[in-house]
């Protein structure tokens, strides 16, 4: 073969399956759409089970959500929607056929030829191409007692089987990993718009990539759990091939699996024959001809999506298009931002606390990742204390020049543990503030006298923690120094542990 | 009534004498069961028999006596047909799902399933008073044309036992011809109704493709197939298709939405063919593969529709030279997928797995199937794989386009298409199945109408040495009344010379 330089251009495509999580049931049956903490298989019925002769029943607000989405994708929706049987044996599978579409023979899937512009890589933009845009049904969920290399046999959840899928599959359009981050939080930002989809659920995204360099062999990596990750794998793929091919050593165009815990990808087992999955046309779903009317109506009845909103957000309330794009980005921030502005007028004021320090603390302090692995309680739960009033009052305060933004930074601390709202908080404070310890002493003790499980908690998780303070924080009525109290608590915690179980 | 002859009435008779008292629903069942015990052996047009039946007739009874109010075994389906078929024992095909009855589509895969839920035309049937006695061999999966490919043994034929009784649903037809039930259900992919109903002298009903749910029909080929109805006489099967005809769309999105309750009413059915016009088709009529007394029963029957008023003419259709590669290759294609999934994983026939890799598991349990169901899975595999999809299966798909379109354009002229339902006599068992090819090559009659979804019914005309001969008549989407009407003028013309059951 010949040597390739290592500098050869990096391509990068990406297969993105997005769960229709707000739908009430599945593709083709009546069974709920939401089969997540449920006992396995009781999420099922003779449907979905593939049990002999049922047939499909196409969820009609399913064709509905893909063309809106297909819509907000730019792409072209296909005159004749079709459904194909993709035929293979797994047993996550229960017909041993995945109904889905295929474009080989016709323009079958929902959308084809579509696209979706980053326009803040640093300044400049591209654009991104969207290849098709199909709808299809998830398979059920293996799962192994104790690790797969070991188990003697393999447990079967169909619980998911049946969910509607949608999955976009973009053009190698991306140079680099950081594009990937930008393009899958767009995508997310639009599904949370649309509202079909809520992308914080586990599992709810799912992203392969396809990586290759040069003209080296395609490397597809599966099971990546984050948009975090999916940066990551596809960095770390890129260095891989990067220097096997300085080596000259041969890429093999491969299947890999991103191991999270390791962050490498590993090879997958390797298939003995390109795998041939005899598409034809499902039999049992009519096609859908598609009226051109069809669509307008749809899109009529489509929400405002972020390009919209970032435009709005910079015309109405002046604010600068980075700072409105950082808020639409994710729709909650955006929310946030204009429901505060009902309490207090200076939009840029409000639009700045959230985004610098609002935004800097759920990083800072609640792991916060939008597409994570676990559930994302962590901020679910600040934003339930966070209230717009709060953020209208903390922006009313600095602007008036009551509290210097240092102060206003410890305040949204104390709101976040405590909820309480930011005036009763500064008052509490210009009263006498419980800065000494000894002062402080009798409520911590009393706190953890009371809360003794969470005391407990806390030996093994931090979270436990917040909670203590903010019981500080309450009996305090605000008047706690937020610092002095949680390092009051990490001491006793720590005396705690070391005093013996 | 006393006797065995209360067992060859036909069910809108016997619905009668079961309302007016004559007959207790109880008692007629469980000497319908005395006398399967005693003539199925012979016959083995069962494969399980339905336990609950007794049970079931004793509701019919209490509702009767006024103890209780009828309203159909799953709280009526308000459609005003809730008691037009009150205790008429009802023969299952066993591709078609009962819920707590066995369903084996006569395969060692599925020896042990039994379905959690009722096909919707047995959810009607049942709602409608008839009382499903058991479910009847067929070939495998609806995979044949003479039920000897069945796990459970061959049926045969009540008019000659040593002869095969037709197939697929050749369990079906001989329950009826033998008086073990009333009525009867089956199921058409390419003739597996109208072949046995022919052979075994009764009706066989094909209805539209999408007339009749096929929610709960085993999949064998979904494009083709159809549920169908069987009977011993005309009303029956205007009764059966009154109860069972209209749209699903709770389950099924290929039903069609067709209003049919009007024209179906069987007070309303007319005896009166006079005008009509029927075509034959040349490349049948003068096919080689046509028996000589099957030809000679075909021109008898083209004089009796003439002597009735109608006009026969005959027409040609080259591309029906392609009906039998068109429909073989799409009905395979369809059936490698739909058996794809037993699996042995969830349901049916299965072995213990620990510590077995999927793809051995997989290739073991699917070993079970019988060999013309690997067969057709093996050839349907194959002309769906990549590369062959263009030069197979889509060209089939154009070849039943073509051949639709002409059927199409030759019922425009004409009110039906009149011809043979099958081109030989019964055969004897073990005759045909060794050469597949000549085996297929029998549905050359029957498949035209599954290819362009168009009814087509096969009416009991002649015997020739004591062996039934059918005439089969296909006519435009929808139009099953008339199909109705040309069947029961034959019928009324013929009462004296036809039988429909052996006693």
């Amino acid at each position: 073969m010949t040597k390739m330089s290592s500098d050869a251009r990096v391509r990068i495509g990406l297969e993105i399956h997005c769960q229709l999580t707000a739908l009430r049931s599945k593709l083709f049956c009546r069974c709920s759409a939401d089969y997540r903490g449920k006992e396995p298989n009781t999420n099922v019925c003779p449907v979905c089970l593939g049990m002999p002769g049922t047939l499909p029943l196409l969820n009609r607000r399913a064709v509905e959500y893909a063309i809106m989405l297909a819509l907000a994708l730019n792409c072209k929706i296909s005159k004749r929607i079709t459904f194909y049987r993709k035929n293979y044996f797994y047993p996550d599978l229960p017909k041993n056929f995945q109904i889905t579409q295929y474009n080989a023979y016709e323009h079958a899937s929902v959308g084809v030829d579509g696209s979706l512009v980053l326009d803040d890589l640093n300044g400049s933009s591209k654009t991104i191409r969207i290849r098709r845009l199909q709808l299809e049904e998830d398979p059920g969920r293996l799962a192994y007692e104790g690790s797969i290399d070991t188990a003697n046999y393999a447990l079967v959840d169909y619980n998911r089987a049946g969910v509607a899928l949608v999955e976009i599959v973009t053009e190698p359009d991306f140079d680099e990993p950081s594009e990937v981050r930008l393009f899958l939080n767009r995508l997310a930002s639009i599904l949370e718009h649309l509202g079909i989809c809520n992308p914080a659920l586990e599992g709810a995204v799912r992203c392969d990539a396809n990586i290759s360099i040069g003209e080296h062999a395609r490397v597809e990596v599966k099971n990546i759990n984050s948009f975090k990750d999916v940066e990551r794998a596809v960095a770390f793929e890129i260095t891989r091939q990067r220097s096997l091919a300085s080596r000259g050593i041969e890429i093999r165009g491969e299947t890999r699996h991103w191991d999270d815990a390791r962050r490498i990808t590993v090879q997958a087992r390797m298939k003995e024959e390109e795998e041939d999955y005899r598409y034809f046309p499902e039999p049992d779903i009519p096609s859908i001809v598609v009226k051109e009317e069809d669509v307008e109506a749809l899109r009529a009845r489509m929400p405002e999506l972020p390009y919209a909103r970032v435009e709005r957000f910079v015309k109405v309330y002046s604010l600068s298009s980075d700072t409105a794009r950082i808020l639409v980005n994710e729709k909650h921030l955006a929310d946030l931002f204009e429901a505060s502005t009902k309490y207090y007028d200076n939009a840029r004021s409000i639009a700045n606390w959230i985004v610098t320090d609002l935004k800097g603390y759920l990083e800072r302090y609640a792991s916060y990742d939008r597409n994570s692995k676990g559930d994302d309680g962590s901020s679910n739960s600040i934003f339930a204390k966070v209230t717009p009033r709060h953020i209208a009052e903390l922006a009313m305060l600095v602007d008036s020049g009551k509290i210097n933004r240092v102060t206003a930074r410890q305040i949204l601390q104390n709101v976040v543990a405590s909820g309480m709202l930011p005036s009763a908080i500064v008052q509490g404070m210009d009263a006498d503030m419980l800065s000494k310890k000894d002062e402080l002493e009798s409520i911590v003790n009393r706190v953890i006298e009371e809360e003794r499980k969470a005391f407990m908690d806390a030996l093994s998780n931090e979270k436990a923690l917040n909670y203590l303070l903010g019981k500080v924080m309450r009996y305090s009525n605000g008047r706690a120094d937020p610092k002095l109290a949680l390092s009051m608590l990490k001491e006793k915690v720590a005396d705690k542990s070391k005093g013996g179980k | 009534m006393v006797g065995t002859s209360r067992f060859a009435l036909n069910a809108y008779e016997l619905v009668n004498e079961i309302k007016n008292g004559s007959i207790s629903v109880e008692d007629y069942i469980a000497s319908m069961f005395e006398r399967i015990r005693k003539m199925d052996e012979r016959i083995n047009a069962y494969i399980t028999l339905n336990e609950h039946a007794l049970e079931e007739a004793r509701i019919v009874d209490k509702a009767l006596k006024g103890y209780t109010e009828w309203k159909g075994y799953s709280n009526g389906n308000g459609n005003g047909n809730s008691s037009i078929l009150l205790g008429v024992p009802l023969a299952v095909k066993d591709n078609i799902s009962t819920q707590g009855i066995r369903t084996t589509c006569a395969s060692k895969m599925l020896e042990d399933y039994v379905p959690v839920y009722d096909a919707t035309v047995v959810k009607r049937l049942k709602d409608a008073g008839a009382i499903v006695i058991g479910k009847t061999n067929m070939d495998e999966f609806g995979m044949g044309s003479t039920t000897e490919f069945s796990a459970f043994g061959v049926t045969h034929n009540p008019w000659a036992y040593e002869r095969v009784a037709g197939g697929s649903s050749g369990g079906s037809a001989a329950a009826l011809a033998s008086c073990m039930a009333g009525i009867a259900l089956g199921s058409d992919t390419g003739g597996s109704v109208r072949c046995p109903a022919s052979f075994c002298s009764i009706y066989g009903l094909k209805p539209t493709y999408g007339l009749l749910s096929r929610y709960g029909l085993i999949s064998y080929a979904n494009s083709l197939e159809c549920i169908g109805l069987m009977a011993r006489s005309v009303l029956d099967l205007a009764l059966m298709l009154k109860v069972t005809a209209g749209s699903d769309m709770q389950n099924d999105h290929t039903s069609i939405d067709a209003d049919t309750s009007l024209s179906l009413d069987p007070e309303s059915i007319s005896p009166d063919i006079k005008g009509m016009r029927f075509a034959t088709i040349r490349e049948v009529v003068e096919s080689e593969g046509i028996d000589e007394p099957v030809r000679d029963s075909m021109l008898d029957a083209i004089s009796s529709v003439e002597q009735l008023g109608a006009i026969v003419e005959e027409v040609s259709i080259p591309s029906l030279r392609y009906a039998l590669a068109s429909y073989y290759t799409i009905a395979m294609a369809e059936a490698s997928s739909n058996l794809a999934r037993y699996d042995g994983i969830r349901y049916g026939y299965t072995e213990e797995p620990d510590g077995v890799a999927w793809n051995e598991f997989y290739s073991t349990i699917r070993g079970n199937f019988g060999s013309e169901v690997k067969r057709r899975i093996m050839l349907g595999t194959y002309v769906l794989s990549s590369g062959y999809y263009g030069r197979y299966y889509m060209k089939a798909q154009k070849a039943r386009a073509l051949i639709r379109d002409d059927m199409l354009k030759v019922l425009k002229d004409y009110d039906a298409i009149m011809m043979p339902t099958m081109p030989i006599l019964p055969p004897r068992i073990g005759e045909r199945v060794s050469d597949p090819l000549r085996l297929y090559n029998i549905d050359v009659c029957t498949v035209l109408a599954n290819l362009a979804g168009v009814p087509a019914l096969s009416i009991p005309y002649s015997m020739y040495n004591g062996l039934p001969i059918g005439v089969q008549f296909m006519a435009r989407h929808l139009d099953e009344p008339l199909l109705l009407r040309i069947a029961y003028a034959l019928e009324s013309a013929r009462c004296d010379k036809v039988r429909r059951c052996i006693i």
